[in-house]
């Protein structure tokens, strides 16, 4: 069989491609296999890095559950209905993804903040936001929820409405059809929101650093230990913190797969 | 059955103007209209899917204008089918159940005969993706009268399919109709299913509705131009009238009676008319020479154009009859049809 000639355009954009990729896997490859296994083992003995990976997880996987519980109602009503400066409310959802990090934790700060009457309400509660485990699920939740409602939201476009009308002319109150068919049909959707919205807040940095410097997380760790004692000395942390993400991640994606009749 | 009284919408897209309409209890009622006239929108607002302007919607004697969907008792069931992806055609049947009150016996009978009457029992644990046009159709119909609903709404359940499947659906609901108490609306554009299903039926045009009757009184005698032209009325010509004749471009058609003075067109379906290549001699009242312009192919049927002085007309026949008269273009024949197959509007 002879093979087709190719023209410079498929060349090109082969290129194109193994550069690409090249740029991700190679920075990332050379800093996972840097530190010795001796190295990595001494550092997860530490417990201030345990204690920091620790808390980077569950500040994001708290902040995922936010959006989760917060922001499905709004995703499902942004798929489902129209209304005069929908275009407005989708663009402000999508402001703490364009603006620069650092600026969100100076922003929460100011509405967090003693001369602000919303921080005067937290201070009379009890709740304090600068150098707080809730001040940096706070942050998380602002940076990760965009990514969690752009993802369900979606999902929910992919269902057709006849699916819902069909439910309900059967006797299925909007509640049970909700229950019954979309959320059946859109998990998948919801689940990915989750996931990049918790990786979201997992790589969080700029934003949590102006807020809460400690508690540690495990970027702001990371961060300290190259500035004080250099690269060698952060890539293991570093190390730690992508693996264990990356396995969870998978856990997630393995326990929710396959057990229902999908096709 | 169903009542609707002066209901009128508002959507982006749609106006519904004015609609009144009165469907008897177990009727098969067919609503007619090319795309975009309404027809869907209709469905849904009755099936309280869409929210009203104005107006009332009454089933019995229970006025329903305010009820939401699930409390109305009307099952709808859609062109492109709405099966639930996820779940098995079983459960697709049955996901109506668990929100009435049904005993379980009677369920069970009503589920047997369903699967049976739609040949449906070796799908049972099929998911939809694994079924073809006719049989997701079939499961829909199950699904939608598995609850006994008052009325069933069916929005072109026969145009997504092919034409074998075509007619064993359709099959399914005369027999179905016959069968239960349900009433039955649907919305088709296609005439086989008008004849063959309906006994009454209206015709919507952009919003509001043209015409509403016994099917064969819409096909002969429609009440609006639209109307003729929808049903297949071909030639239709703007007219004046004195006494007895109506004047088209200079051409004398006889009609034998006295027409309302309101009146501005003409119609004759092209199967009343006759086409001769000897003039015709019989009771005929209208008789006029002239030549054909065209024959179109059209399946079981060839369409002939006629053009007499500047009227052109357009008679149907059969490929037989085309063979033994000889026609081709250019040909002069006799075309002929009686006063009575005039329809005047």
């Amino acid at each position: 069989m002879r093979i087709m000639k190719r023209e410079p355009f498929f060349w090109i954009s082969i290129s194109c491609g193994l550069v690409i990729m090249a740029f991700i896997l190679l920075p990332l490859i050379e800093m996972m296999t840097a530190p010795s296994l001796s190295m990595l083992k001494e550092t997860i003995q530490d417990k201030d890095v345990v204690r920091s990976i620790w808390l980077s997880i569950y500040t994001a996987g708290l902040a995922a559950l936010i959006s989760f519980v917060l922001g499905t109602p709004l995703a499902y009503l942004l798929a489902r209905t129209s209304f005069r400066g929908k275009r407005l409310v989708e663009s402000i959802i999508d402001l703490p993804i364009a603006i620069p990090h650092p600026v969100v934790g100076i922003a929460i700060l100011s509405v967090a903040g003693k001369n602000h009457w919303i921080g005067q309400i937290l201070s009379e509660l009890g709740i304090r936001i600068m150098g707080s485990v809730t001040g940096i699920i706070t942050v998380l939740t602002l940076v990760g929820i965009p990514f969690y409602l752009n993802a369900t939201k979606a999902g929910f476009e992919g269902i057709s409405p006849r699916l819902e009308k069909v439910s309900r002319s059967l006797g299925a109150s909007m509640s049970s059809t909700f229950f019954r068919i979309t959320f059946p049909l859109a998990w998948r959707s919801m689940l990915i929101g989750l996931i990049m919205c918790s990786a979201r807040a997992i790589s969080e940095f700029g934003a949590v650093v102006i807020v809460a410097y400690h508690p540690m997380i495990a970027p702001v760790m990371i961060y300290e230990r190259f500035e004080a004692y250099g690269l060698k000395y952060s890539q293991p942390v570093a190390v730690w913190l992508v693996s264990i993400s990356l396995l969870l991640f998978l856990l997630l994606r393995i326990l929710t797969s396959g057990n229902r009749k999908e096709t | 059955m169903i009542k609707i009284q002066d209901l009128n919408i508002n959507l982006k897209e749609f106006k519904l103007r004015n609609i009144c309409l009165s469907v008897e209890k177990n009727e098969f009622f067919i609503l007619m209209g090319p795309t975009g006239a309404g027809k869907t929108v209709l469905l849904e607002a009755i099936a309280g899917l869409i929210p009203l302007a104005s107006g009332r919607i009454l089933i019995g004697e229970r006025e329903i204008t305010r009820l939401p969907p699930e409390k109305r008792g009307i099952s709808i069931v859609y062109q492109d089918f709405a099966l639930f992806p996820h779940l098995t055609v079983l459960e697709n049947i049955t996901y109506g159940l668990r929100f009435h009150r049904i005993e379980k016996i009677q369920a069970e009978k009503r589920l047997d005969r369903l699967l049976e009457v739609l040949n449906l029992f070796n799908l049972k644990e099929r998911l939809p993706v694994n079924l073809s046009g006719g049989e997701k159709q079939r499961v829909a119909l199950a699904r939608a009268l598995m609850v006994e609903p008052k009325v069933l709404l069916l929005d072109e359940p026969l145009s997504a399919l092919d034409p074998n499947f075509r007619e064993e659906v359709r099959g399914a609901l005369k027999s179905l109709h016959q069968s239960s108490n349900t009433t039955f609306l649907m919305v088709t554009h296609d005439f086989v299913e008008v004849l063959s299903l309906a006994g009454r039926a209206a015709v919507m045009n952009k919003g509001h509705i043209e015409q509403t009757g016994q099917v064969k009184e819409i096909f002969e005698k429609p009440a609006s131009p639209f109307v003729a032209d929808f049903v297949g009325m071909k030639n239709l010509f703007k007219a004046s009238f004195n006494e007895t004749y109506a004047m088209v471009s200079g051409l004398k058609i006889e009609i034998g009676r006295i027409v309302d003075p309101s009146s501005h067109y003409v119609a004759v379906r092209p199967e009343d008319i006759v086409i001769s290549r000897e003039k015709f001699s019989s009771s005929m009242r209208n008789n006029y020479s002239g030549i054909i312009t065209q024959i179109n192919n059209q399946g079981f049927y060839y369409e002939i154009a006629v053009q007499i002085k500047d009227v052109s007309f357009k008679g149907l026949i059969t490929k037989g009859s085309l063979i033994e008269l000889g026609l081709e273009e250019g040909i002069p024949v006799y075309v002929s049809f009686k006063a009575s197959a005039v329809h005047v509007f």
